[in-house]
């Protein structure tokens, strides 16, 4: 049996695991750690803050599939994880952030840089480990994984001491293997359920998937579209759930919720059966929790039990793994066709037409749907597009049509501003063969922009569009609808963003006219390497529809739209 | 944060490591719920301790709570035994006010409760008292007009009657579960 140091052992560890990245920062507490590195096959990512190495981790698993690794030192560097930490728990992305901790016998005695990171982290993480010892460094990095990974994934922190990672000890990785699991709760339904929710379907005369980012997790994209074909079935997606069901396909009405589409919200307040799929019914999804969905009987299929009429009461819950839910039971659901809700649905659509910014008479502004839209024509389906948070988020969520799983990463729950650039570095690291977009506001953009040189420096071929309007946005728009038009603190300056991306070494592009936005995308598609286009879209343009938090669904505020007032003239 | 709802009994196996009370208490308290009573003590299994908490719970959130406590992976076994038929108990020191005139009224009450003086000085005494929480605090009451000094309760500690056990690690030292096979590895 091998004699190795700590620090040795986490990259040895981590090769077996079958870790290839890790985006990290190194600093005093983990110094032994990145001195091991250099004898490793490992590729490290510097980010250039530890709260991008995070948001790195989280992009790569989200794209990939896998797992992301990020590394920090202690106190400081451990402290900055905490945001991207908390993104990937409220998104339940599977992630593990190691990081050094002040020597064992220093613990508790407020040493340079130590803080109490498992402390922090408790209520934001699946699990945390402070490792003291060489010895517990395997096992505790083999149950991180597994943790992370199984049942509704999220972030495991291994808290490791100076003097665990210099010690020696015996590495045996076999018996380093993870506890066997405790038994899970019922985590396949009985089939006198599955039967049940069958029958429910065929009775049903208005039923209504909602599928979220369970679909994604468990891989359950062929049973959701099997399912929706054959009982034919409308599906509505949770911003985290689009690319679960291809965007193009007839049955795919878009997303729901607070900026969900007109037509979508309307169905759901319509509908007489819900079949929510690996979704947690949000308070951005539901609105006034007491008016949503009235008329609906509602099956939960979800693998957190305590998702479990947490936000909403439902009929028949339905736990565990939907993929797995989903096959048992397809065998019981019988073809139908649903010419009469689906035609409802249709016309609610016509009517929502007439609001959209598409279809408005051009006004010579430029605005950011323009940009979005033109983006999803020019790129295909295998195209990650990375938003980050605020107006264009939703803008993307609603006018580019996502075909495959993986193809949006986001921050959802916690709403992460910053969140963009470093996860497409993750991202665009897990899926190198794919075309990345970043698709930024200027504020956000601005939170993180100093991953550029982290894009320059790996030699990465990531595009970025900044939908710059001069304003922190969304905050700006509620400033518009329920503060009387105060702009409190939302109006920013930006700097130059084609000489800011040029003094990173890459070049810079400017976009103000409509016209010139499927050129400048086709020149930035066209030329390899990193690239910035500085979208200069309309200041005051809102995101519609809009559902007051706390309202009921069918109370959307809509886009004020010329055509409506001609018909009522007319 | 004042919780309207009744108040449910959690058994609890937990693995014997540091941090595993906070983990607990933390997720009470992330989550809204104010904690009436929690004891923990060691079980007859090494590296395995029982916590017995006791919260009041919104109407119908109980089974939520069971849930994100099972999430917790030093969380070995949780059960909710509010409606089960079970053994409570807790057990108070009260030490009154005491002197040659109301020492036999005190003694005489200490008998009819089934508690025990379990230390007599000249200007005080200290009783015993194991019970039902209705129990204890029935004597608190009786005792208050003599003047309390001080008093000290353990929380409740619950066991289910009969041969019926609440859900707890199978047998083979801390934390060693069986795999079960099929249905929970599948998933």
């Amino acid at each position: 049996m091998a004699i190795k140091k700590g620090a040795a052992i986490v990259w040895e560890a981590l090769e077996r695991l079958g870790v290839q990245h890790v985006f990290g920062y190194p600093g005093g507490a983990i110094l032994p750690t990145y001195d091991a590195l250099t004898r490793s096959r490992i590729r490290h990512i510097l980010a250039r803050h530890e709260q991008g190495a995070t948001h790195m981790a989280d992009g790569y698993a989200r794209a990939g599939g896998g797992v992301g690794v990020a590394l920090a030192t202690s106190g400081p560097g451990a402290t900055n994880m905490v945001t991207g930490i908390a993104t990937a728990m409220m998104d339940s992305s599977p992630i593990v952030c190691i990081t050094g901790q002040v020597g064992s016998h220093l613990l508790g005695s407020d040493a340079f840089q130590e803080t109490d990171i498992t402390g922090i982290t408790l209520p934001i993480t699946k699990h945390n480990y402070l490792v003291t010892r060489a010895e517990e460094i395997a096992p505790s990095l083999r149950e991180a994984f597994q943790i992370a990974a199984s049942g509704r994934p999220g972030p495991v922190l291994v808290d490791i001491t100076k003097d665990a990672q210099n010690q020696q000890c015996r590495f045996d990785w076999e018996a380093a293997a993870p506890r066997p699991r405790r038994p899970e709760a019922a985590l396949v339904p009985d089939g006198a359920d599955l039967e049940q929710a069958a029958e429910m379907i065929e009775r049903a005369q208005r039923p209504l998937v909602l599928a979220g980012h369970g679909i994604l997790l468990a891989g359950a994209e062929k049973e959701l579209l099997a399912l929706a074909e054959t009982a034919d079935l409308p599906v509505a997606l949770t911003l985290l759930g689009l690319g679960g069901f291809p965007g193009s396909h007839p049955l795919c009405l878009g997303m729901m919720g607070m900026h969900g589409e007109a037509w979508v919200n309307l169905a759901i307040q319509e509908s007489d059966l819900l079949i929510a799929l690996g979704m947690r019914f949000d308070d951005r999804v539901t609105g006034k929790p007491e008016t949503f969905a009235p008329k609906a009987k509602k099956i939960h299929v979800e693998i957190d039990p305590a998702e479990i009429h947490k936000n909403v009461a439902v009929d028949l819950p339905l736990l565990g793994d939907v993929r797995e839910v989903l096959r048992r039971l397809l065998p019981a659901v019988k073809p139908a066709r649903r010419r009469e809700w689906k035609g409802w649905i249709e016309r609610s659509k016509r009517e929502a037409a007439v609001h959209d910014i598409q279809n408005l008479p051009d006004n010579g502004h430029l605005f950011a749907a323009h940009v979005i839209h033109d983006l999803w024509r020019q790129t295909t389906a295998e195209t990650v597009v990375v938003t980050d948070v605020g107006q264009h988020q939703m803008w993307e969520a609603q006018y580019y049509r996502h075909e495959k799983p993986r193809s949006l990463v986001t921050s959802g729950g916690l709403g992460t501003m910053g969140f963009a650039l470093p996860a497409a570095i993750g991202a665009k690291l897990a899926r190198p063969e794919a075309e990345v977009w970043v698709v930024a506001g200027d504020g956000g953009f601005q939170m993180t922009m100093a991953e550029l040189a982290t894009v320059v420096q790996e030699k990465l071929d990531i595009k970025i569009a900044i939908v710059n309007n001069g304003y922190l946005g969304m905050v700006r728009q509620w400033q518009e609808f329920f503060y009387e038009g105060r702009y409190s603190s939302t109006p920013l300056t930006g700097p130059d963003f084609v000489k800011l991306a040029e003094a990173f070494g890459i070049p810079g592009l400017r976009v103000s006219r409509r016209e010139e936005v499927a050129p400048a995308l086709r020149k930035a598609r066209e030329r390899p390497g990193a690239l910035v286009v500085d979208f200069q879209v309309e200041q005051e343009d809102s995101v519609f529809p809009m559902v007051p938090a706390g309202a009921d669904l069918q109370a959307m505020i809509r886009r004020p739209s010329v055509l409506v007032e001609r018909a009522t003239d007319g | 944060m004042v919780e309207a709802g009744a108040l449910h009994k959690f058994i609890l196996y937990v693995e014997n490591q540091p941090g595993v009370l906070n983990r607990v208490a933390s997720l009470f308290r992330r989550r809204g719920y104010n904690i009436e009573s929690l004891t923990v003590g060691h079980t007859e299994r090494p590296g395995v301790s029982r916590m017995t908490i006791v919260a009041r719970i919104r109407p119908g959130a109980a089974p939520r709570v069971e849930a994100n406590l099972y999430k917790l992976v030093n969380v070995l076994s949780v059960e909710d035994v509010t409606l089960v038929s079970t053994t409570a108990r807790s057990l108070a020191l009260i030490k009154v006010e005491a002197h040659e005139e109301n020492r036999h009224r005190l003694t005489e009450i200490v008998r009819v409760f089934r508690a025990r003086v379990v230390d007599l000085a000249p200007q005080s005494l200290t009783i015993e008292i194991t019970g039902t929480e209705e129990k204890v605090w029935a004597l608190v009451e009786v005792l208050r007009p003599f003047g309390i000094l001080e008093m000290v309760e353990t929380g409740q500690v619950v066991m289910a009657r009969g041969l019926r056990r609440p859900a707890r690690p199978q047998a083979g030292g801390a934390g060693q579960w069986l795999v079960e096979t099929g249905a929970a590895d599948s998933a």
